[in-house]
Formats: C-alpha cells, structure tokens, sequence
C-alpha cells in the first residue's frame, strides 16, 4: 500500500494538465467555471479536441479506439479536466452506446456507428423513461411490432426526460416487442432509432433554473429497420442494465465536487467570507467528506480490490458523491447570501453576463443549486440506489 | 405560552384563505406576475385589509399587530402570494408608523393601507452582506434640506415602490428618510429574483429632499430592528404556510404516482421522509408563532433572540423540505409546470432575505 501516486501518474497527471491548459479555449472555460450555459458547439468544440488526442473514448478498448487506460489514469483524466474548467462529457453515446455496442453489436453497427460517436459526428439520445416508468424502467410501454414482411419494426411510445434530444440525430431506447412476456423485465428490446424518422417528434420541457435540455419524445408509427435491433429480441432488458452500470460509476463526480469545492473557496474569499469560522469548518467538513470519497473510490475501482459486485460499488459512490455535490452548491447559494436572489435565465449566458445584477461569478449560483438537484434523481434516483446496497448488503450478512 | 386563536383570528385565516383560492389558482403559484394580475391581487388585499393590518387604526389602519399578520401571512405562503405584502405593509408600513411624524403618518400611511401605493424599505449595500448598521449612503445638510448619495442593493419590490424608505448615514448617526422613487437623481434598477418576484438595486446621486423628508435621527436603529423583526417573523410565517402546501403535495402525489406496481407511498424510505417533513412543518409552525409572540411582546431583547432563532429554522428547514420535496417528486419535481419547484424556490429565496441562517445563528450565539 502507497499513499502517493507513482511518478508515472504524476507525469500521466502533468500531461493532460498541460493539453487542457494548451487546448481549452477561454470561452468555453470561463462558462464552465463561472456555471454558465454550454452550447452544442462548445461540446463539440472540446470533444473533437479530445478526439485528436484519443482521449474522448477513455472507456472504450484500445481496437475500438481507446486509449487503454487503466482505472488511475481514467480518475486523474477525470479530475484534472474537470478542475481546470473542461466540459462534463455527457455525451451518451460515448458513455452509454458505445460500451453496449461494442459488447453485444453486430460488426456491421460497430463498423456504423461507433466512428460517428467517436467524431461526435452523431449525438444519441437515451431513450428510457416514460411517464409511467422512470425508477421501474421495466415498466416501458413504448412498443414495436415487427412488420409482416420482417424488414421494419413499428414503434408507438412516449418517452420522456430525454437529455439533449434537440442536438441527437439518433436515439436508442427500450422498446416492448413481447407485451404478453411473464415478467416485465422479459420481452423488451433495445433499438436505435433515426430521430428523423417520420412520425418522431420532440417537444422541449422546460425546466424550474430556466433550461429547456431535457425533451418529451412522442413516437407515431416510427418505422425502424429491423438491423437496429442491439441484439437479441426481447432481451433488450440485460443490455440496458450494463448500460446504466456505466452511467452511474462516472456520475459519482469526484472531479465536479473537487471543482465546486475550489469554487466554494474562491468565492468565499471574494464574499469576504475568508475567515469565517462557520463557513470554513463547514469547507473543512466537505474536503474531509472528499477525501474520503476518492479513497474509496480508488480503492473500489482497482481490479482485483472491490467486494462487492461493481454495480453495486458504482451505487455507493454515486450517493455519496451527488449528496456531497449538492451539499457543496447548497453552500455556494450560502456563501452568495444576499447576492444569490437576482435571478435572470438570460444572465446565465456569457453573452448576456454584463446585463446581471450581480457580479459574474454570483450570477448563476442558484441555478446551479437548483439543477444539481438531478444528480440524485437521474441515472437511478439515490433511493434507488439505496435500496440495491441494502440488497447487495443484507444478501451477503 | 397560550396558542389559542379566537375567532376573529378564524375568520381572518379563513378570509385570506378564500382570497387565496380565488386569486392564485394552485395550477399557476409562483409564475411571474403580469402587472394586471400583481394590481388585481394588490387592490383584493387592500379590500380585505390586509395592507392595513398592523398599521394604527388613526391613519387607515386596522390596529392588529404580529399574530394577525402570522395568519395571513402563512395563507399567503401556502399560495405562493402576497407579492410585496411583507416588504411594503409589513417592514416599511411599520417602519413609517414608528417613525413618522403625525404629517408624514398621515401622508403615507393611509395610501398604503388602501393599496394606492407601495413603499419599500431601502437598506442593504453592496458587500455588506445582511449588516446594515454601517451605511455609506451619505445624508448632508444643506440650505433647503438634504442631500443623499449612494446606492442601496437588493430592495425587495423596489421597482414597484414608489416611496423608499431609505437608511443613511449622518454627521450625527443613522438616519431615515422617506424618498419618492420619481424624485430627481434617483435611479431603479429592477430585476428578477429566484422566486419569480422582483427587486431592485437604487443609485441616489445627489438627491435632493426637504426637511420634511426626514423621518428621524433618534432610535433609528431600535426601531428599524423592531421593524425587520416584524417581518422576518411574517416570512417564518409564510415558510410554514409553504412547507405546509408542500407536504399535502408530496402526500398526493405519493398515493397516486406508482412505480414497481405500487404506489410510491407504500415504500418505507418515502414514508419516512414524509415523516421528518411532517415534523419540520409542525416545528416551522411553532416557530412561526413564537417569533410572532415575540414581536407581539415586544421587549426587545427577547424579540431578537427569538426572532432570529426561528429565523434560522426557517432558512434552514424550509429549503430542506423544497429540495426534498423535489427529490421525492423524481424528474418532475424539477419540471416549471410542477408547482413543488416553485416553492422551493420560494423557500430559497426566503433564506437569503433578512439575514440568512449563518447572520442569525450567530446572533443567537452572541445573545446566548
Ligand atoms: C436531468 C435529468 C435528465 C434525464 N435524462 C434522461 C435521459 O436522457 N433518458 C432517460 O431515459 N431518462 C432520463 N432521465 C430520467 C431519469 O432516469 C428518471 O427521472 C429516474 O429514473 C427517476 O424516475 P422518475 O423521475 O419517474 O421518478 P419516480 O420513479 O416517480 O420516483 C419518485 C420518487 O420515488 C422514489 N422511489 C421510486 N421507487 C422507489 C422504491 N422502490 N423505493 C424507494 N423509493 C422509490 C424515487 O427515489 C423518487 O424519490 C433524466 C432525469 C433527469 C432529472
């Protein structure tokens, strides 16, 4: 056991320190610092960066174009980025589709598909909740029927919550193909489908901090090859589940705590707040609550080294990480105190920045708060989670 | 302590409890206001008299003092209403009434009570956090009167005030001054704030007043303290009234919404979150009353030790139960046309008005 990390980390660390300082452009680190809106193209921007250097696919095998990292390097990619002001990949056709195909496609979707992720050429859209299934995803309802002549299924649904539907060209999601199956997790199948398609029509949900990035999908009579079925029929369940396995290990967000909590500093000492005494012991909690987050993190993620099975390790991090994120914003609106009333949804805009009532660095505290508020709910609510340890737990004691 | 309402107290509630029915639909609570709807809902409270309510009888007033305004204001906090209810009645009307010479009572005070007009009270400045005993807006004597010149931040309905009751500093101390918001040299800045109202940062270059002008330079501080203690007390009371809305939401949506085949209230986590907000609610309450008690009392010691506890409980529980209540409300919760966000919101924004749980947890410290 070493409490540092070994000199090749350290160089590893250094290097991608030096590629985000070199890269990054100004605008877009100074949105992601002062909390401010991304566009499209600011995600494509930093994406297509990160592709040049074969660094946009940390999680995909080296033969699919990853850079075969191992678990340290992934970590240290993660935190490094993050807090020098680099984009979240939220991409989930990187971080979702891309695992699933590459496990369970036919050579003919890798060959497809995964160059277009990789050049994030395509954006995909999750399509997995519905009004009626958002925790019990195997409730879904959307179904498709396979066409007599077998070439096309037909889909009729309703999804809802899809993230970023308005920049996806292509979506995959869980479908019913055999309604008559004896348990629900049986007969549903995974799909791709051309949000083009006639009769796919995606209407904005506009959410309580202002943003309009999560969609309702409404799905009339969608005619879908029957090649974009990921595969087996009706078994569509099982490849959904490794999915969101990959989901919840990076929504930990260990490098986004470690960001909000130099963000906390920083704004403390602009707010005059430096030596506060309650203020900092509550700092001082949370870089305590860190350290013991990343420990643990590093220890669990080293092969060979979890207990458990990693999902439900992934669920460990992930509650303790969203809460300790949202207790770290809960605070930002603190340290703000007076200045975290004005609220404007334009002001969250670098364009619009100078029209604000407050300082630029105040302007979008609240709202962060407010949308850190989906950490816990998205990805499998904490609850959720909580109930999958406590199986794990119970089963093993 | 006696917690007993008589009924003039029911009918009260229940009046605002009508009004509140009627004028803030529960499908619509904490949408911005048109300037229709915020006039239509400013005359219907006039009407029923609450913009007289703790304001002396002989200047237009109803001569009620913090217990009523705890009931309306927690009606209002259940709808998300009472736009500038506390700022203008509660801390500026009072403010006035304690303040004021008989002409300025008489000036002001009934054109307040009957809805003609808004006054704010103009007090905080930039980087001064919750502190307002410190003001660099400077008041100088001149020939004619006075002169003012700084800038007060954060003034709660500024821009729908048309008198401000500004807080100076002058070769002698504090002072106030009563300020039309279309006298020359004084500039509005009005914004949006989190909980979809609206307030405004004031610039006064060189404002020139008459003597008349000043309301005073002795007891400023006990009386603008009693005046904020008044109103803090009013938004504890409107923190329970929301919190209250929030859990009868939570409940119905719990017994309706299913998920795994039940119904989201059948699952023991939920319900015991429902329990720690029950509780929550029935503390806010009592806090609600014993900080109106407090200000009813009057002994001014004890008021802003009180005053500021349940302060502190409200900032704090409050934003607890929006935040869980939207957590327990999954992805909907977070959702603009979902009325749970909106009192969250709400709550915030609560928080961080006259003093927020670290300035009064440290007042507590200090009177402890
Ligand atoms: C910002 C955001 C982005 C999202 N993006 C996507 C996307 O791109 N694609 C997609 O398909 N979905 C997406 N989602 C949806 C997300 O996966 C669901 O919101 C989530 O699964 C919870 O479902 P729900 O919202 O229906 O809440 P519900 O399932 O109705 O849950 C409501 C409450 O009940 C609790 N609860 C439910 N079941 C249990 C139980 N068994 N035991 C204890 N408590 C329980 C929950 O924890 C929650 O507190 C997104 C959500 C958000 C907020």
């Amino acid at each position: 056991m070493r409490l540092q990390f070994t000199a090749a980390e350290e160089a590893f660390r250094q290097e991608v320190r030096a590629f985000v300082r070199a890269k990054l452009p100004a605008d877009i680190k100074r949105k992601v610092e002062l909390g401010l809106r991304l566009e499209h193209a600011d995600y494509l921007t930093w994406f297509n960066l990160l592709e040049e250097r074969g660094w946009l696919t940390p999680g995909w095998p080296p033969e699919h174009g990853g850079p075969g990292w191992n678990h340290v390097q992934r970590y240290i990619f993660d935190e490094e980025t993050l807090l020098a002001g680099a984009p979240r990949i939220i991409a989930s056709g990187i971080q979702m589709l891309g695992p699933v195909l590459i496990a369970f496609g036919t050579p003919d979707q890798k060959a497809r598909y995964l160059p277009d992720i990789r050049a994030s050429r395509t954006w995909w859209a999750q399509g997995f909740s519905e009004p009626g299934a958002g925790s019990d995803l195997a409730a879904v309802r959307t179904t498709a029927v396979l066409e007599p002549d077998g070439k096309h299924f037909v889909v009729n649904g309703h999804k809802v919550w899809t993230s970023y539907a308005q920049w996806c060209s292509m979506m995959f999601a869980l479908v019913r193909t055999d309604p008559t199956a004896a348990k629900p997790q049986e007969g549903i199948s995974f799909l791709l489908i051309d949000m083009k398609s006639p009769g796919l029509t995606v209407r904005p949900i506009r959410m309580l901090e202002g943003g309009t990035d999560l969609n309702e999908c409404f799905l009339d009579n969608v005619r879908v090859p029957v090649e974009n079925l990921v595969g087996e029929l009706h078994k569509g369940w099982s490849y959904g589940k490794y999915l969101l396995g990959h989901e919840r290990t990076g929504i930990a967000g260990i490098g986004s705590c470690k960001q909000q909590l130099a963000r906390a500093r920083q704004l403390a000492a602009q707010q005059g707040l430096a030596d506060d005494a309650l203020l900092q012991a509550r700092l001082a909690q949370f870089e305590v609550e860190l350290i013991a987050l990343e420990a643990t993190a590093l220890r669990l993620l080293a092969p060979g080294q979890g207990s458990r099975t990693p999902a439900v390790e992934a669920s460990m991090l992930k509650v303790r990480g969203t809460e300790l994120r949202q207790a770290i914003y809960e605070t930002l609106v603190d340290i703000a105190g007076p200045d975290a009333l004005p609220f404007s949804t334009e002001a969250q805009f670098l364009e619009h920045l100078d029209e604000a009532a407050v300082a630029p660095e105040l302007t979008a505290v609240a709202a962060n708060c407010l949308d850190a508020r989906k950490v816990s709910i998205y990805g499998g609510t904490n609850e959720v989670q909580r109930n999958l340890i406590a199986r794990a737990t119970l089963e093993v004691y | 302590m006696d917690f007993a309402l008589d009924d003039d107290h029911l009918a009260l509630r229940e009046a605002v409890q009508r009004f509140c029915e009627g004028e803030y639909p529960a499908q619509h609570r904490g949408n911005p206001e048109s300037a229709e709807q915020a006039r239509q809902r400013w005359k219907g409270m006039a009407k029923l008299g609450l913009l007289g309510l703790p304001l002396p009888a002989a200047f237009g007033g109803s001569g009620q003092g913090a217990i009523e305004v705890m009931l309306a204001a927690q009606e209002l906090g259940r709808a998300l209403g009472g736009g500038a209810f506390v700022a203008s009645t509660v801390i500026a009307g009072q403010l006035l009434a304690a303040l004021g010479t008989p002409e300025q009572k008489l000036q002001w005070l009934p054109a307040l009570a009957s809805g003609e007009m808004q006054a704010a009270l103009a007090i905080a400045e930039e980087g001064q956090r919750y502190d307002w005993t410190a003001p660099r807006l400077q008041a100088t004597r001149t020939p004619r009167g006075w002169e003012l010149q700084g800038r007060k931040t954060f003034v709660l309905h500024g821009d729908s005030a048309s008198l401000f009751l500004v807080v100076a500093r002058s070769a002698t101390g504090l002072a106030v001054f009563a300020v039309d918001a279309a006298t020359p040299g004084v500039r509005v800045h009005g914004f949006d704030t989190l909980d979809g109202r609206r307030a405004a940062h004031v610039d006064f270059e060189a404002v020139t007043l008459a003597e008349a002008r000043l309301l005073a330079t002795d007891g400023v501080e006990d009386a603008i303290e009693a005046a904020l203690d008044a109103g803090i007390a009013a938004l504890c009371a409107e923190t329970a009234g929301a919190v209250e809305a929030l859990l009868a939401a939570t409940v119905d949506h719990l017994r309706t919404r299913k998920q795994f085949g039940a119904p989201l209230a059948k699952f023991q986590v939920l319900q015991h979150r429902v329990a720690d907000l029950a509780i929550d609610l029935e503390q806010l309450k009592s806090m609600a009353c014993v900080a109106a008690m407090a200000v009813a009392a009057g002994e001014p010691v004890q008021r802003r030790r009180l005053v500021s506890a349940a302060k502190v409980f409200a900032s704090q529980a409050g934003r607890r139960a929006g935040l869980a209540t939207i957590q327990m409300h999954g992805a909907m919760g977070m959702t603009d046309e979902c009325r749970v966000g909106h009192y969250a919101k709400r709550l915030i924004a609560i928080g961080q008005q006259a003093g927020d749980a670290a300035f009064h947890l440290r007042h507590v410290l200090a009177t402890n």
